[in-house]
């Protein structure tokens, strides 16, 4: 069977994702105290993230779980490097953080990459699919190698998230649908191979059919080459279904965390238990007259 | 037939492009609603459901055009009204129909009070403002909104508040038929709850006779409608109650749609998602046979032979597919194992 | 890029707005063939020459001529002699000389004149006329003679020797000159100006100078505004406080005002086209700088520059990349914008005399700056100004044309 044969092969079925135990032994990839944003100056400032405390462990599914405006989004921007933290300190592998230079910076970018909510505006329309790939292959020390062996690179990542390179060279990213594009965004971080992921509303903008695939890969990225990935949705249920532990945020403060069953079972945080208690249900009857 | 409050038949809708292409977006869609019920359309975004909506309000402007079929409201047929006469004598005291933006549609320059009073002026000039004011005060009240919300700019109600005063306002002629499609997408959780709850006193109370209700959130359409239609590349491919299309869908891009559900409940742990490859085909030139054939699990030569009719099974049920319903319930119990 | 240019060709607005502009320029391009030599040469020493064709007269005298009998030649001769002032004041000597005229009809050369033949005396004073009007009479009747009486013209020179005349030619009423026999005959489809300019010619390579203008202003706009608008927008922090102060400041003062300030300071000699363009783009960068600037600011946050900078991108491939050609439609119908205002506001300074210097090129505007010093609207001489003002509308027209369809093609609210 050749490399494209099993790449056609598609999958209708994954199974439920098994929930990793042993966090507590595990090293820790990043972490923060009293990590604080805050937009404006004067009276106009508002705190969109305020003194948060968080430890993700090597090779964890995080889910960071919070509604509009509760800050997650701005939390992982500062995760990422994007924007300045105002306050705290973020260490990555046990080492304080710096990413005062460029230099630096884009050292620290080969240790953490995204995938983003809206795959329509996360790919430049001007560029064909082989320069996202090829860019990814250049960053980690790629640009040497011979030709050939950047096409099968890229082969392989597009086999792992079930896309036929052959089919997408000398395409644009908009000549795919949300779904293909999102995968194609899982195959950049499977070129890069961060050490962790940080994926900001990965499936909220597909449809639910396709959201399964993505779910998939995540989690194949996590167990396959160990990758810790930071799951931020709004949506409790997924955060249940894919992650091994939680945080609840709510206005720029987690509210409770924990592991996945702790935290949705059997939540303590009334934010929490209203936020479970909101969400509409099938198994047990939505009770509507608590509102 | 008396107690259908809406009945179409063979509603067919297309957009024209800038290059003069058709697009069938509704394509030989029938469906009825009775008295007191209310229908939830499910699909992938661009399977049709929003042109549904649009269509159904009978009140056409380009790119869309109206092809064929009939509308039918409480006996009264609106299918070949001119746009003016819908947007008079349809829109707002027959059908109301709220977007997923409609809490962006208030120019927020305007009182509450002042949109209320438009409303009803539009379909009866001679109202008395006081005694509609006096009207709208007792409607919000029942609807659980508070009278001083008619007193404030839009720019003063919070997302989920304004999108209630809109549903409110939409409802005050007592339309037949309401159609929200994704009201409540834009907004949290809770305030989401707060919308279900007010649609839901709406049919209880009498306001509106009859519910369409289109979302891609399946929980959600679960809790919220008596009936589940699921729509595929412009066509129904099954339709049932909601209890049937969750736990016992038929079609195989309806169990698609179905095993994707995910909620925080012990349940969902164990359940395996699904995932449906491929893409929705190309509504300019649709394939010959089932549409849903490229991406079917279950796909045999048959189903791209010639379009697939509707079937009814178990008296009230349909489905659109190749295979029978007996087949199909074995397969899938035998992928289960 | 394809499907881009097809669907701004499928614009009828932009197709209408390039076919005027491309027939302009295409003009400017071929005439100049067909009609080569300098656009400022003084042809003629009169000034606002009418527009039309001219024959030589000296050259159709000595052409090879051939005879025709034609019969209301003379009737026709007398036609563009007389004028209709002029039988109007035939009939009123009648008139006032107690000849009965009820029978008359004005538009009957022939019994007016035949009347006039009959009545007409110069020695009849009639009581009341002023010497003037006499005079008036006696030249009218003079000409209507040598019109209608002599059959033919000697043509005379003077002998310098002998002070002798000498009889070259005699010219018949019934000869005839082929056009093509002529020499010289100079062909002025728009007249000429106050200089004795041709105008048509002289219009054409106002044209391309006018269009060059805006070309340079609006390049050195266009270029000025995106380099600024982009580094305030992308880089912010101080550098965005810096560039907007410059901007703010620029934005409060009147750009024309500014604008007739520099031209009034630069020494006349130093004025040419050139220097006027530079200071025309110099003057009006400001908005294309603010605009630029709020849309790179929406662009920076967005994801595909966060994750161009995630792949480890410098600050000028990210600008180059990811920023640029997202505004580029912009930027291209900013520049559109920016080369009709930048004809329009050279045509303003021209007509204040404040334009290029006046000896070495036409424009537009000083085209009506030469026409309204010498007064051409007053003088009836329409050729001087009008096509002037036509071709300034059909280029800024066709530019904002051009301008409003590709807005309705990169602007999908826009569309219909």
């Amino acid at each position: 069977m050749t490399m494209h044969d099993a790449c056609a092969v598609d999958q209708h079925l994954t199974l439920a994702p098994k929930r990793i135990g042993d966090l507590e032994n595990r090293p820790l990839c990043l972490s923060g105290k009293g990590v604080t944003k805050v937009f404006g100056t004067g009276a106009k400032q508002t705190v969109a993230v305020d003194h948060v405390d968080f430890a993700f462990h090597e090779g964890e599914l995080v889910s960071i779980v919070g509604e509009s405006g509760s800050g997650k989004t701005t939390l992982a921007k500062m995760l990422l490097g994007l924007i300045s933290v105002t306050q705290g300190e973020i260490c990555f592998q046990g080492k304080p953080r710096d990413i005062s230079t460029s230099r630096k910076k884009r050292e620290y970018w080969k240790g953490i990459q995204a995938i983003f909510q809206d795959p329509f505006s996360a790919f430049n329309v001007f560029n064909k699919i082989d320069t996202v790939l090829l860019d990814c292959i250049h960053m980690t020390g790629g640009r040497g190698l011979p030709h050939a062996k950047k096409v099968e690179m890229m082969e392989e990542a597009c086999c792992f998230v079930n896309l036929k390179y052959a089919e997408l060279t000398n395409k644009y990213p908009f000549e795919l649908s949300g779904g293909q594009m999102q995968r194609l965004m899982i195959a950049r971080v499977f070129l890069l191979k961060p050490r962790i992921l940080v994926a900001d509303e990965p499936t909220s903008m597909i449809d639910a059919c396709s959201r399964a695939t993505i779910l998939d890969m995540l989690l194949q990225l996590r167990d396959e080459i160990g990758m810790t990935i930071l799951f931020i949705t709004h949506d409790i249920g997924l955060a249940y279904y894919i992650s091994d532990s939680v945080y609840i945020m709510e206005h720029g403060k987690i509210v409770e965390q924990g592991t996945a069953d702790e935290v949705i079972l059997t939540p303590k945080a009334p934010y929490t238990k209203r936020l479970i208690s909101d969400v509409p249900k099938i198994y047990e009857p939505w009770d509507l007259t608590t509102v | 037939m008396s107690n259908k409050v809406l009945e179409v038949r063979g509603l067919t809708t297309k957009y024209v492009t800038r290059f003069r292409e058709n697009i069938y977006a509704v394509d030989n869609v029938s469906l009825s609603i009775e008295e007191g019920k209310s229908l939830g359309i499910a699909g992938e975004s661009g399977c049709g459901k929003s042109t549904l909506a649009l269509s159904l309000m009978g009140y056409y402007f380009a790119p869309l055009h109206y092809t064929s079929g009939e509308i039918i409201i409480d006996g009264k047929n609106i299918s070949g009204m001119k746009p003016d006469e819908v947007r008079k004598n349809v829109l707002g005291n027959e059908i109301a129909y709220i977007p997923q933006a409609a809490m962006n549609a208030l120019n927020p320059t305007r009182r509450i009070r002042r949109f209320v009073e438009d409303v009803i002026l539009a379909h009866d000039p001679k109202a008395n403002k006081k005694q509609i004011s006096e009207m709208a005060e007792a409607r919000f009240a029942e609807l659980g909104l508070p009278a001083s919300v008619l007193d404030r700019h839009p720019v003063e109600l919070s997302g989920g508040m304004k999108q209630r005063t809109v549903i409110a306002i939409s409802t005050i002629l007592k339309p037949k038929v309401l159609i929200a499609d994704e009201p409540s997408s834009a907004l949290d959780v809770t305030s989401q709850k707060m919308v279900i709850k007010m649609l839901r006193d709406l049919m209880e109370k009498g306001y509106i006779r009859a519910m369409i209700f289109i979302t891609h959130e399946l929980p959600l359409l679960y809790n919220v409608t008596d009936d589940i239609m699921v729509m595929y590349a412009g066509q129904i491919v099954e339709q049932g109650t909601a209890k049937q299309m969750v736990f016992d869908p038929i079609h195989p891009y309806s169990r698609g749609l179905m095993r994707s559900i995910i909620v925080p409940e012990e349940g969902t742990r164990g359940h395996k998602l699904a995932a449906i490859p491929g893409t929705p085909p190309n509504l300019k030139n649709p394939p010959q046979g089932c549409r849903f054939a490229d991406r079917c699990q279950y796909v045999v030569p048959q189903c791209r032979v010639s379009a697939i009719p509707m079937i009814t099974f178990d008296n009230t049920r349909e489905y659109r597919c190749g295979h029978a319903v007996q087949h199909l319930r074995e397969v899938y119990s035998h992928d289960d194992a | 890029m394809k499907n881009t240019i097809r669907q701004v060709f499928h614009s009828p607005k932009f197709v209408v707005g390039f076919c005027i502009f491309m027939a302009i320029l295409l003009t400017m391009l071929v005439y100049p063939f067909i009609n080569p030599g300098d656009p400022l040469k003084m042809i003629g020493l009169g000034t606002f020459a009418e527009p039309g064709t001219y024959v030589s007269m000296y050259d159709s005298v000595g052409a090879p001529f051939s005879t025709f009998k034609i019969p209301d030649a003379d009737v026709k001769r007398l036609d563009k002699l007389l004028t209709q002032e002029d039988r109007a004041k035939m009939r009123e000597w009648l008139e006032l000389a107690q000849v009965d005229v009820s029978e008359l009809d004005v538009g009957d050369m022939d019994s007016l004149l035949a009347m006039w033949k009959q009545h007409y005396d110069p020695e009849i004073r009639i009581p009341g006329m002023i010497k003037a009007v006499r005079n008036y009479y006696i030249r009218l009747n003079n000409s209507i003679l040598s019109a209608s009486v002599s059959d033919t013209l000697k043509v005379t020179d003077t002998d310098e020797a002998t002070g002798e005349t000498i009889e070259k030619t005699k010219i018949s009423k019934t000869d005839y000159v082929n056009v093509d026999d002529v020499a010289n005959v100079i062909s002025l489809p728009l007249g000429t100006d106050n200089f004795g300019r041709d105008t048509l010619k002289q219009l054409v390579a106002a044209c391309g100078v006018s269009i060059s203008i805006g070309l340079i202003a609006g390049a050195v706009a266009t270029a000025l505004g995106l380099l600024l608008g982009l580094l305030a927008g992308y880089l912010g922090g101080w550098v965005d406080d810096f560039i907007m102060f410059f901007t703010n400041i620029f934005t409060v003062i009147p750009s024309f005002v500014l604008l007739i300030l520099i031209n009034y300071s630069i020494n006349q000699d130093q004025r040419g086209a050139g220097t006027v363009a530079l200071v025309i783009g110099l003057t009006s960068w400001v908005w294309t700088t603010r605009s630029v600037r709020s849309q790179v600011i929406s662009l920076r946050n967005r994801d595909h520059v966060n994750l161009s900078r995630l792949s480890g991108h410098s600050l000028p491939r990210i600008i180059l990349t990811d920023i640029l050609p997202y505004i580029a439609s912009y930027v291209m119908m900013a520049f559109i914008l920016q080369v009709s205002s930048g004809i329009l506001a050279e045509a303003q300074l021209s007509l204040l005399g404040l334009g290029p210097k006046t000896t070495e090129v036409p424009t537009l505007g000083l085209m009506m700056n030469w026409a309204m010093l010498y007064s051409a609207h007053l003088n009836g001489s329409w050729w001087a100004y009008f096509p002037v003002i036509l071709v300034i509308a059909l280029i800024s027209f066709s530019l904002n044309l051009m301008n409003t369809g590709l807005d309705q093609v990169f602007n999908p609210t826009l569309r219909e």
